[in-house]
This record gives structure tokens, C-alpha cells and sequence, in this order.
């Protein structure tokens, strides 16, 4: 079972912040602040698996993570999903919103913001993989958006 | 793709410049679709985490006013929330808008509702209040006929949903498992898996409709019940090995590249069903020899298919891998298994390195010389600059730790402990060195004393005061109990003491306080090994740190009871003077407390030196914790007219057992007047209201029911007996509870039942039985009166404490067949009741008084036989009647007619029948059983409204008898006859 995904960039700026398990407020914070903090100490060239430490349930959750560009993708999961195939994971999801976004960069991820989460929704529900097809995840989303325009030509500008 | 974002992020600088002017709190006028772009702008712009607050703030502000507005409209909202979400994403308060996302979700059309329902699963948890504002909506748009509404209300469910609300939409996403689009079928199954999670037995019945889920003709749905599936197995894999066929064939299919197109992946046919199934297997097949021979082959063909051309073939490889380790072995796999775990170990690519030690931690304990083969490898991986293979290695390493290698492994070990800062971590490896080095005492791996000890000190100066407060423990017992050899324990803690002092002497380093309460302890108990004339030195040094202020009060309690210890070898001493000079005035009680200690077994050497022995630290301390010794205190008191102590639980079951007679008692009144009361001699009555409780018993025994209650409450009782606490706590506790459901029936019935069970339990165990029961009653009357005194002894028996008075009194010991007789007459369960209404008595002292008078008469009669004894005993049942039934206004219970009169020296068994009872209808003397030496006979007497049983026992020969035990069968053998 995945319990967060945590997007952020460089400087650590969260961008995207979606926890499957429940965390008060402050400890929401101080994870996204302490994941941060791990990942960043870490090279490109070392492994892309971390252990969660204290803060998410000790030694049974692991944070796998990439690191693209400016963005640190990073799922916190338990042991009962794979380390690699959550690495193919959250490539299916970087690759989704190239998709969805054209050639997404981090300013997609900030002024689009809900549609990330609902793309989002569309690969991973309640802490479950819900769609690892990417074409499918993509056909859901566009379904979405027509649904939208045709909202806003209705409505008008 | 991420060279396109960095292309994108050196732009984006010159972005924001242009868009500065917009930016910011200006931006607030710009319209309300662009309002999300001024704000991240503007926070963008600014440079410091005040600056970012202060702005947030004021949006905020804007915010709250915004939504609260009723001229705000849905679609307004819909921004609004926005912005919200990103607020709440930066870590600020945004809670005022939580009923509003929930009234978007209401209110608003598709689009709104999405947002609405985006910013509930993001702000809100499962617990909640607003959420169940939120089950109406639920509810409706599950019901919807738009896809769109339905997959989004299936999503918030799956996300969050209040507990105790999901059966109002079961009903409602059990029917969405037979809808027509597939996406509808896969969300639903997710959702209901969600509530397999938060409420299992909701969904229970449902399994067989997760079953449909697996075989469904789409394969999204059928991956998506792999979860249910997964979870389910792993809390019990036996439920489902029925179902190991199915995965079987889907991962063949899967593996064959049967499923369509569209679900491979950089061309693996559907990598993360095959990674599921893989997991599944494993579960089901382990230890189960027959189960597992089902997926040999397609285990087989997984490992061959994996061609390694990608990252995710390697997932589904270590999968496969770890499902052959798991399941019941086949050595040909487990050939591939091991071959494909080197592919990984050997791998460049460092996650694949990662996932080799893993996989090898996974199978070392079956297959050790795995290891060998990647020993070189491993070491490699020892020295490796990502402390995360590190961590994996040590892992390794740790599992296969021996008498040879374990110097270098906890060596390695102790280097990764000094170079980690994270606490996490530090506290995982100290536990594992300090696992491997104390805590299999059994066979510790440690070469010598000095290394052991050496390397305890630098895991209790690294670990220190976050390491699991088992290590230290364990530590000081392995010094207490020591090995096998003495001479080899006496050095090791020799050494101990030397290299803890040698650390005392080093100036300006500062111990965790674990470490130096070890030090203390260690220190106090074994510095006398040193030989030394006087501790005056360590002495110094345990001062020292006494007055440092950096030292916790826990571990200065710890000091000073070393130096207490060291005290005792060397009571004259300037600094223990001083000592207790400086802490008698201390703020610290306890500090105080202890000085005080201090002092005064400083006045007094003997009294220090056994208090405090050398070397005695594992010899168990003698405890009397009945408090034995206290007992003549006690008595004594009681002599003098206190109350004696009942436990919490005595005094309550008391008060309850008194309101329980109270409610049954339109019985007793009649009895109260029985003709007996009046007839006792007054002289009777000093001797006993002991003996009252007897003749109460007695009275008691005629109706069943109320004797098995009483039976209960008599072992409660009899807890505060200083003396027999233990015995009869545990014997109050088996007690069979059913018993009072008897209590209504019917004085009749009751007397009936147990005449029955008496014809029935004519066998000859039961005799024995019986015999053993009627030499344990005979002693009742006097037998608490040993308590008292402190003699009792502890012979265990059916019914603990009734044996002892005869034993004890005549010093032999009690058998059923030792029983040489004379003659008594017992009155069957009824002196269960004994103590019970002896402690109903208010006039305790009273009571301790006529006890003692009596086992003094006891004492000097040499049994029971003697007449003038039995008959004053006799007397003073009779006697103590009456002013028991008046404290207590159980007269009701008490037919005082009682057994008493049969001890008069009747000496025939036909003349057995009592004086007074034979004033009323009497029932013919029936012998129960017999033996050459006894004969038991028992009549009934119908007398008001209650029987009577009288039994009485003879003894044929012409022998003395010592004992009777009288038991009486369970209330189940009783039967109810009209």
C-alpha cells in the first residue's frame, strides 16, 4: 500500500502532497520537510531506495523516489509493494503528465495543481495502483477535459 | 522528458520577471481564473519564509471572505478552493473552507463537484465531522447516471469515508460490480476493498462477489481484485488455497503474453499484475508442499521469460526469486533462483545491487553458502559510498554472524554506528550489535572478555539514552549470572570495573546516562574484586559525578546506591561524610531519601553488611509476602476488638453476597424461631461465635441452593486469613459461577437433589471421595482459629483449609484411609458456609476472642473424640446461634437445629438420631455409604418450612479417629425430583 506521494523541487517547495494514511497537519509538514532533507543528501548515482526512518512507521516503509530535473518524485510505501515496479510507477506517472501536459515542466505541476491530482486519481486510488496502462490513464483524463470545455463553451469566457 | 523540464525551469526566472507586475497581492484584482497564478508568483518572487507567511496570510484572509460571501458564486468557489488546496499543500491553516469544499460537492455541477471533492479528500480525514455531511452526496451521485459522477464518488470513497456510514452505500457499490463499463467495475472493487480495510466485517459477506471481480472479463478489474486478494491471503493464506489454480493460470496467461496489448510495458506483458501474482503465490504456497507443486512450472517459466532487458523485468525477477525462497523448495528453481540473485549482486546498477543484498538476506538463513559465492561482492558493498547498500550489507552480515567472524562484523558494525546521525538508525544497530552480543547469552560469539566488554562501552557511549532499555538490563544480568566458568566470570568483571574506572578518570567526556547507571551498578557490586584496602578512589570519582549537574536525578539514585554499596566494605569514609551531609538537604525527596538510607545503616554495620552482601546480586531474596512475621502484631490486635483486614474484592463480594441473602430470605424468618435458639446454655456462648458460623452452616446446608453459594463466597472470605491469601485467591477464582443459577429454586427441590446425588454417588470413588470430604469437615469448627494463630500449614487439599485444623492440632497427617475414626457428625456442604457468616458477623473481635479460647481447648484435648471437647464445641454452636442471627437478619438461613446435637455420645449408629430433631418428621436413618471402619448414614428432617439432612458418621472399630474428609459433589450430579 502506497501512504504518500510527495512532489517537490529542488529547493524542497512542496508541489504535490497526497497522503493515503492519515497524518495530522504538522506531522504532514515535517515528513514532506524531513523526506526532503534525505533525499537531497543523496547523489544521483546512488539507489533510489530509502528507508523511512521514524517519522512513517519505522522499518516496514520505504521512500523510492526519482529525481527529474528540478523535481523530486518520491512515493513512501509499505513492504508489500515492489521497490522496482513502484519505480516503473511513478515513471508511468512522470510520463503521464508529459502526456497530459505536452512536455511538462514544474510550472505545469504548480498552476495545474488540481489536474496533476486528478491524474493522479486516475493511477493510484486510496493507496492502491489503480491503472499502470498508461493510454487508459490518458483516454480517462481526456474524457475529463472534454467534459470541461464543453462546460466553458456552455458557460461562455 | 527531464531535459525538457530543465529547459523549461532556466526559463522560468524570465517568466516571473515578466509577470512580476501581475504577481503578488497586486494580483488580487485580476480575475478570479489567473488569481492562482498571481499567488504562486508572488510567493515565488518573495525571498524569505516571513515574507511567504505574511502573503499567504492575507490571502487567506481574501480567501475567507470570499467564501463566506453569499454573493460568491460556485464557480468562484471553485477557484477559491484552489487556492485553498495550495495553502493547505504549503502547510497553512485553511480549515474555514472544509464546509465549503463539502457544500461544492453538493452544489456544484460536474466540474465544481470534482474540485469540491478533490479538496474534501485532501483536507479532511476519515474521522472527521464534516465528513458525514458528506454521505448524502455520496449516496446521490453513486445513483447517478452520469459515468463521471459515479467514478468520482467511487474515488472519494476509496480515499476517505466515515466507518460507520458504509453500510448506507454498500447496497449501492456492490451493485456497481455488475456494471456495464469496466472502469466503474475496477473503482468499485477498490473502493470495497478500502472498506476490507477500515471494517472487515462489512464486507465479509461479499468475498464470493470478489471472486466474480477476479474472473472478470476485464483485465483492470481483475488486477484491481488482486489487492483484495493479496491483503485477504496474507491475514490467511489457508482460507484460499483453493484458489491457487486461478492465479496459476492468469500469471501463465500473463506470462504467455496473452493479455492485450495495451497493458505491456516497455514490452513486459503487465509487469505490476505479474509482480501481484508473484506475491500472491508466494503466500499461498508457503510451507505447503502440495500447493506449491501447482506453480513450479510457472515459476520455471517466469525466471526464463525474464529476459533482462529492462528495469521492470529485474522487479518481476526479484519477485519471482523471492517466491521461489518462499514456497516449499524445489531444488532445480532454487538452482535458477540463487543464479538470478547473482545476476543482481554482480549488477552495475546500484538499485539492482541493493535489491541482490536484500534478496540474499532473504534466502541466507537456507542457503548460507550463497554468501560465500558473493563474498567478495559484499565486502565490496561494506565499503560502499551509499550508506543505504551499506545498511543492507550489515543486514547481510548480521544474519550469519558465528564465533569467527563476528569481531569484524561487529567491528564494521561500530564504524557505520560512529559515521550515522540519524537516531533512527543508531537505534536499530546498537540493538543488533547489542543482539548479538548479549543477548544470545546462550552461545555469546565473544572471543574474550576484553573485547566483549570494549565493545559494550562504545555501544553504550554511541547508543546511549535512545538505545532499548532491554540492552543495559541484559548487560548487568550477563555480569550477575555469568557463564559456566566462575574464575572466567569473576575476570570478566573484573575487567569490567578496571575499564570503567580507567573511563571515570578521563576528564571533560560526558556519558550517556544509561552507560553510567551500568557504571554505578557495575561499579557497587563488583569493585571489592579489585582488592583494594579501601573504595575510598572510586569513591571520589562516583562523588564527582554525584555533584555534577549535567547527571540525571535517576542515575545519581543509581550512584548513590553504589556508593551505598562500597559503603558497607568501607564505612569510614570523608567522602561518604560528606556525602550525606551535602544530600540530606537536598531538594531532590528521593536523592534525600536515599541519604538518609545512608546514614543510618552507617550506624549500624551488621545490619549494613546483611543487608547489603558482596557478591549476592543474582541469589534470590527470600520474601515473605504474606507478611508472616507480622501475624502476632496482628492477632493481637484482633484480640483487642480491631477489625480485621478484608481485600477490596472480599468487601464487595461480601456486600453483594448480603443482599443476595437478603433477597431470599422469606424462608429464613420462619427458621429463626426454630426451638433451638432458646435452649442453648448461656455459658455456651463465649466460647464461639467461631462455632456459630457452623451451626449457621448448617443451617445453611438444608437448602441446596443457598449452600453452593455460599460455597463461593466462603473461598472469598477466606482470602483474609493472613495466612492462606495465595491458595484460596486462586481457588475463589476457579470457582464455577453456574451454581447460582440454582439459588432460585426451591428449598424442596434443592434437598431433593442433593439426597438423590448423595444415592447416586453411591460408587466407590465417590465413597473415597466422600470419606476424604467428612475427615476434612471434622476439624471446621476450630480451624480458623489456626489461621490466626500463624500455624496453619499449607497441605493442599480438595477444600484447602478444612483439613489442616486436625492435622496441624495433632501433628499427623490426613488420608482418607488414615482415617481410624472415633465419631463425629458433619454436616455436609453447610460448613462451606462457615466462614462466610462468620465474616457476616459484625462483631469480629468478639469472635477472634471465643477462637482463641478455643484453640486453646483444643490444643489440650488430644483429639476431637475427647467429649468434653466435642460436647463444648457442640454447646457453643447451639449457643452462638442466636446472637448471629440477631447482628445479621439472616435468621432466615440459620435453622440452628444444626448437627451439633449428634456429637453427643451416641456411640451406635442406630441411636444416631438427634434428641431434638427427632421432635419433628423425620425421615428413616439412611446408612449411606460404609466401610469396615466407618459407616456414614444421613436422614432428613422436615421441620417449618425446610429440611434438614443430618448425617451423621460412626466408627465401627474401636480406633481414634484423627481426620474426616467430607466432599461433597458438584451441583451438576444433583437432580431435581418432586
Amino acid at each position: 500500500m502506497i501512504q504518500a506521494i510527495l512532489v517537490f523541487n529542488n529547493h524542497g517547495k512542496p508541489r504535490l502532497v497526497r497522503f493515503y494514511q492519515r497524518f495530522p497537519e504538522e506531522i504532514q509538514q515535517q515528513i514532506v520537510r524531513e523526506t526532503f532533507h534525505l533525499v537531497l543528501k543523496r547523489d544521483d548515482n546512488i539507489c533510489n531506495f530509502l528507508e523511512g526512518g521514524s517519522l512513517i512507521g519505522g522499518s516496514d516503509y520505504k521512500l523510492i523516489y526519482r529525481h527529474y530535473a528540478t523535481l523530486y518524485f518520491v512515493f513512501c510505501v509499505d513492504s508489500s509493494e515492489s521497490e522496482l515496479g513502484i519505480l516503473d510507477l511513478i515513471q508511468v506517472f512522470v510520463e503521464t503528465l508529459d502526456k497530459c501536459f505536452e512536455n511538462v515542466c514544474e510550472l505545469d505541476l504548480i498552476f495545474h495543481m488540481d489536474k496533476v491530482h486528478y491524474i493522479l486519481q486516475e493511477v493510484v486510488m486510496g493507496g492502491m495502483v489503480l491503472e499502470t496502462n498508461m493510454n487508459e490513464i490518458v483516454a480517462q483524463i481526456e474524457a475529463q477535459n472534454r467534459l470541461e470545455k464543453s462546460e466553458v463553451s456552455v458557460l461562455g469566457p | 522528458m527531464s531535459d525538457i523540464v530543465e529547459k523549461t525551469l532556466t526559463a522560468l526566472p524570465g517568466l516571473f520577471l515578466q509577470n512580476q507586475s501581475v504577481g503578488g497581492p497586486a494580483g488580487v484584482k485580476t480575475s478570479f481564473s489567473s488569481r492562482l497564478g498571481g499567488l504562486v508568483r508572488g510567493i515565488t518572487a518573495l525571498t524569505s519564509k516571513h515574507e511567504e507567511e505574511k502573503l499567504i496570510q492575507q490571502e487567506l484572509s481574501n480567501l475567507k471572505a470570499t467564501v463566506s460571501a453569499p454573493t460568491t458564486t460556485l464557480r468562484m468557489m471553485k477557484e477559491c478552493m484552489v487556492r485553498l488546496i495550495y495553502c493547505e499543500m504549503l502547510g497553512y491553516d485553511a480549515s474555514f473552507g472544509y464546509i465549503h469544499a463539502i457544500k461544492l460537492a453538493q452544489q456544484g455541477n460536474l466540474l465544481e463537484k470534482r474540485v469540491g471533492y478533490l479538496a474534501v479528500s485532501l483536507f479532511l480525514h476519515e474521522n472527521h465531522e464534516l465528513l458525514l455531511l458528506l454521505v448524502n452526496t455520496v449516496v446521490k451521485d453513486l445513483q447517478s447516471t452520469n459515468l463521471v459522477e459515479v467514478c468520482m464518488a467511487l474515488t472519494i470513497v476509496s480515499q476517505i469515508f466515515p466507518r460507520e456510514m458504509i453500510p448506507a452505500v454498500l447496497p449501492l457499490i456492490e451493485d456497481k460490480l455488475q456494471h456495464s463499463k469496466e472502469i466503474i467495475r475496477r473503482k468499485a472493487v477498490l473502493a470495497l476493498y478500502k472498506f476490507h480495510l477500515i471494517a472487515p466485517n462489512q464486507v465479509q459477506h461479499i468475498h464470493i462477489k470478489f471472486r466474480k471481480a477476479l474472473c472478470d472479463r476485464d483485465v483492470g478489474v481483475m488486477a484491481a481484485s488482486l489487492h483484495i486478494y493479496f491483503r485477504m491471503i496474507k491475514e490467511n493464506s489457508s482460507g484460499y488455497k483453493d484458489l491457487t489454480g486461478s492465479f496459476v493460470t492468469i500469471l501463465k496467461q500473463v506470462v504467455g503474453g496473452k493479455l492485450p496489448v495495451d497493458f505491456n510495458y516497455h514490452s513486459v506483458p503487465a509487469p505490476w499484475i505479474q509482480i501481484q501474482l508473484l506475491r500472491i503465490l508466494g503466500l499461498l504456497g508457503k510451507d505447503d508442499q502440495r500447493t506449491s507443486e501447482l506453480m513450479y512450472d510457472v515459476l520455471d517459466e517466469s525466471l526464463r521469460r525474464a529476459e533482462l532487458n529492462h528495469n521492470v523485468t529485474y522487479a518481476i525477477l526479484f519477485e519471482c526469486v523471492h517466491t521461489v525462497y518462499s514456497i516449499y523448495p524445489k531444488s532445480e528453481l532454487l538452482e535458477k533462483a540463487a543464479k538470478c540473485i547473482g545476476k543482481f549482486v554482480l549488477s552495475p546498477k546500484i538499485n539492482l545491487k541493493y535489491l541482490g543484498l536484500k534478496a540474499l538476506t532473504y534466502v541466507i538463513q537456507q542457503d548460507p553458502t550463497l554468501a560465500l559465492q558473493h563474498q567478495m561482492t559484499i565486502i565490496e558493498c561494506l565499503d560502499h559510498p551509499d550508506p543505504i547498500i551499506k545498511r543492507e550489507t550489515l543486514e547481510l552480515l548480521y544474519r550469519i554472524t558465528n564465533a569467527q567472524n563476528i569481531t569484524v562484523i561487529v567491528q564494521k558494525m561500530l564504524e557505520y554506528l560512529h559515521q550515522s546521525k540519524e537516531e533512527y538508525i543508531i537505534v536499530n544497530l546498537v540493538g543488533k550489535i547489542a543482539d548479538i552480543l548479549v543477548l544470545n547469552t546462550v552461545d555469546t560469539y565473544a572471543p574474550d572478555n576484553a573485547w566483549f566488554i570494549q565493545t559494550m562501552n562504545a555501544v553504550f557511549s554511541v547508543g546511549g539514552d535512545v538505545m532499548h532499555p532491554d540492552i543495559p538490563n541484559n548487560f548487568m544480568r550477563l555480569l550477575a549470572e555469568g557463564f559456566d566458568d566462575e574464575t572466567e566470570d569473576q575476570q570478566l568483571r573484573l575487567y569490567a570495573v578496571q575499564s570503567y574506572l580507567t573511563l571515570l578518570d578521563v576528564e571533560n567526556v560526558f556519558y550517556p546516562q544509561k552507560f553510567l547507571q551500568v557504571m554505578s551498578w557495575v561499579l557497587g557490586e563488583y569493585y571489592y574484586l579489585l582488592d583494594k584496602d579501601t573504595p575510598e578512589e572510586v569513591l571520589t570519582k562516583l562523588y564527582k559525578l554525584l555533584m555534577n549537574d549535567s547527571v540525571s536525578s535517576e542515575t545519581k539514585a543509581w550512584l548513590i546506591a553504589a556508593v551505598t554499596k562500597l559503603t558497607s566494605q568501607a564505612h569510614s569514609s570523608n567522602i561518604v561524610e560528606r556525602l550525606i551531609q551535602e544530600f540530606t538537604i537536598s531538594l531532590d525527596t528521593c536523592m534525600r531519601q536515599h541519604a538518609f538510607e545512608l546514614k543510618h545503616l552507617r550506624e549500624n554495620v551488621e545490619l549494613m553488611k546483611s543487608l547489603l552482601p558482596v557478591d549476592k546480586s543474582c541469589e534470590d531474596m527470600v520474601v515473605d509476602a504474606s507478611l508472616s512475621f507480622l501475624d502476632g502484631f496482628v492477632a493481637e490486635e484482633l484480640s483487642q476488638g480491631a477489625a480485621p483486614y478484608k481485600p477490596h474484592h472480599q468487601r464487595q463480594e461480601e456486600k453483594l453476597s448480603q443482599e443476595k441473602v437478603l433477597n431470599f430470605e422469606p424462608y429464613g424468618l420462619s427458621f429463626s424461631s426454630s426451638g433451638f435458639t432458646g435452649r442453648q446454655s448461656p455459658a455456651g456462648i463465649s466460647l464461639g461465635s467461631d462455632i456459630s458460623g457452623n451451626s449457621a452452616e448448617t443451617g445453611m446446608k438444608e437448602t441446596n441452593s443457598l449452600k453452593l453459594e455460599g460455597i463461593k463466597k466462603l473461598w472469598g472470605k477466606e482470602g483474609y486469613l493472613p495466612k492462606k491469601e495465595g491458595k484460596t485467591g486462586d481457588e475463589t477464582e476457579a470457582l464455577p459461577v453456574p451454581q447460582e443459577s440454582i439459588i432460585m429454586e426451591n428449598v424442596d427441590q434443592a434437598v431433593t437433589k442433593k439426597d438423590q446425588c448423595q444415592v447416586l454417588t453411591q460408587s466407590k470413588e465417590e465413597k473415597e471421595k466422600q470419606l476424604l470430604a467428612s475427615s476434612l469437615f471434622v476439624g471446621l469448627g476450630s480451624e480458623s482459629t489456626i489461621n490466626l494463630l500463624g500455624k496453619a500449614d499449607t497441605v493442599s487439599h480438595k477444600f484447602r483449609r478444612k483439613p489442616k485444623v486436625k492435622e496441624t492440632k495433632s501433628g499427623e497427617t490426613t488420608s482418607a484411609h488414615s482415617m481410624t475414626c472415633s465419631y463425629f457428625s458433619s454436616s455436609s456442604n453447610a460448613t462451606y458456609e462457615d466462614d462466610y457468616y462468620l465474616d457476616a458477623l459484625q462483631d469480629r473481635g468478639d469472635k477472634e476472642l471465643n477462637k482463641f479460647s478455643l484453640n486453646s481447648e483444643l490444643l489440650d484435648s488430644e483429639s476431637l473424640t475427647e467429649l468434653p471437647s466435642v460436647e463444648k464445641l457442640s454447646n457453643c454452636k447451639l449457643s452462638s446461634s442466636p446472637s448471629l442471627f440477631t447482628d445479621n437478619n439472616m435468621e432466615g438461613f440459620h435453622p440452628s437445629q444444626s448437627t451439633a446435637p449428634s456429637v453427643a455420645p451416641e456411640t451406635s449408629l442406630a441411636s444416631s438420631l438427634l434428641e431434638e430433631t427427632s421432635e419433628h418428621m423425620h425421615s428413616e436413618l439412611v446408612e449411606v455409604c460404609h466401610n469396615e471402619t466407618i459407616s456414614v448414614s444421613s436422614y432428613k428432617i422436615w421441620k417449618d418450612d425446610c429440611l434438614f439432612i443430618v448425617w451423621s458418621v460412626s466408627n465401627k472399630s474401636g480406633l481414634e479417629l484423627k481426620s474426616a474428609n467430607l466432599e461433597i459433589a458438584p451441583a451438576e450430579n444433583f437432580k431435581v425430583r418432586q
